[in-house]
């Protein structure tokens, strides 16, 4: 009864808002949905919007981060927008690091980085 | 008698109803966005520690209310192997799944109080509370 994370393609981009809160299964099909749609694609770049989350553990930290490194190996560039106060806090505490991950604070920030990215 | 109420933890799914209570006891009892966050990120790995250590075990929820202060305490108990080496699972970045889970330092820094009770080979119970401020 897991549900699909939709996926949306505009021009060279992928755009992905996660709107619930993910269970291990829906996060582990959101990664390899991703992976296909970027090479059935040939997209350059992904956002990944959080705003609705108001939750990470370190489970979902790991996916996020391990889809990041895996679209980098795939040559496409993965910006994380609109992680709330709360998110970060926990995240910090819990001592997980997104480390060397694009971040914005929201949708509109984290596409004009990417096209900056993109562009250099 | 304290409220109490609890999530048996058999799968992955029995991880986010246990969080789900949590985090709906969290806001009963008035802790704002950033505990709550606290709260259920601490239950949501010491459930799958029990889904990842021992299969099964459960997760309860309990109100505190001690002299007019009030909290929450997140009581996880299995019937699994046990640990062997407390203090070496205090240690940041120990792991014996492969690096699954942040592991039991960032759940300690998550909450106020923090105690494991274990015996090898009867089991583990641990115990987080946050206090509201």
């Amino acid at each position: 009864m897991n549900m699909r994370i939709p996926i949306l393609k505009l021009r060279e981009v992928l755009i992905v808002s996660i709107q619930w809160e993910l269970d291990d299964q829906t996060a582990l099909q959101f990664q390899e949905d991703l992976l296909k749609k970027m090479h059935d694609t040939s997209a350059k770049g992904v956002v990944i919007d959080l705003t609705p989350i108001d939750f990470i553990d370190s489970f979902i930290a790991k996916v996020l981060g391990d889809v990041i490194s895996m679209s980098g190996l795939m040559g496409a560039k993965v910006v994380i927008t609109g992680i709330q106060p709360a998110v970060a806090i926990t995240l910090i505490e819990l001592g997980i690091r997104l480390e060397n991950v694009m971040t914005a604070l929201d949708l509109e920030n984290g596409m004009d980085k990417l096209q900056q990215e993109l562009e250099a | 008698m304290a409220y109490r109420s609890s999530v048996d933890i058999h799968t992955e799914w029995d991880i986010v109803a246990a969080r789900q209570l949590g985090r709906n006891e969290a806001k009963k009892i008035g802790f704002g966005t950033v505990d709550q966050a606290r709260i259920t990120t601490a239950i949501s790995e010491l459930a799958r520690n029990i889904y990842l250590y021992a299969g099964t075990g459960k997760i309860e929820i309990e109100r505190l209310n001690e002299k007019g202060i009030f909290g929450i305490a997140i009581i996880a108990s299995d019937e699994g192997p046990g640990i062997a080496d407390v203090r070496k699972v205090m240690e940041d970045g120990f792991s014996t799944s492969g690096g699954l889970g942040a592991g039991m330092p960032g759940v300690k820094r998550l909450m106020d109080d923090f105690r494991i009770d274990t015996e090898k080979g009867k089991g583990t119970t641990i115990t987080a509370i946050k206090w509201l401020r």
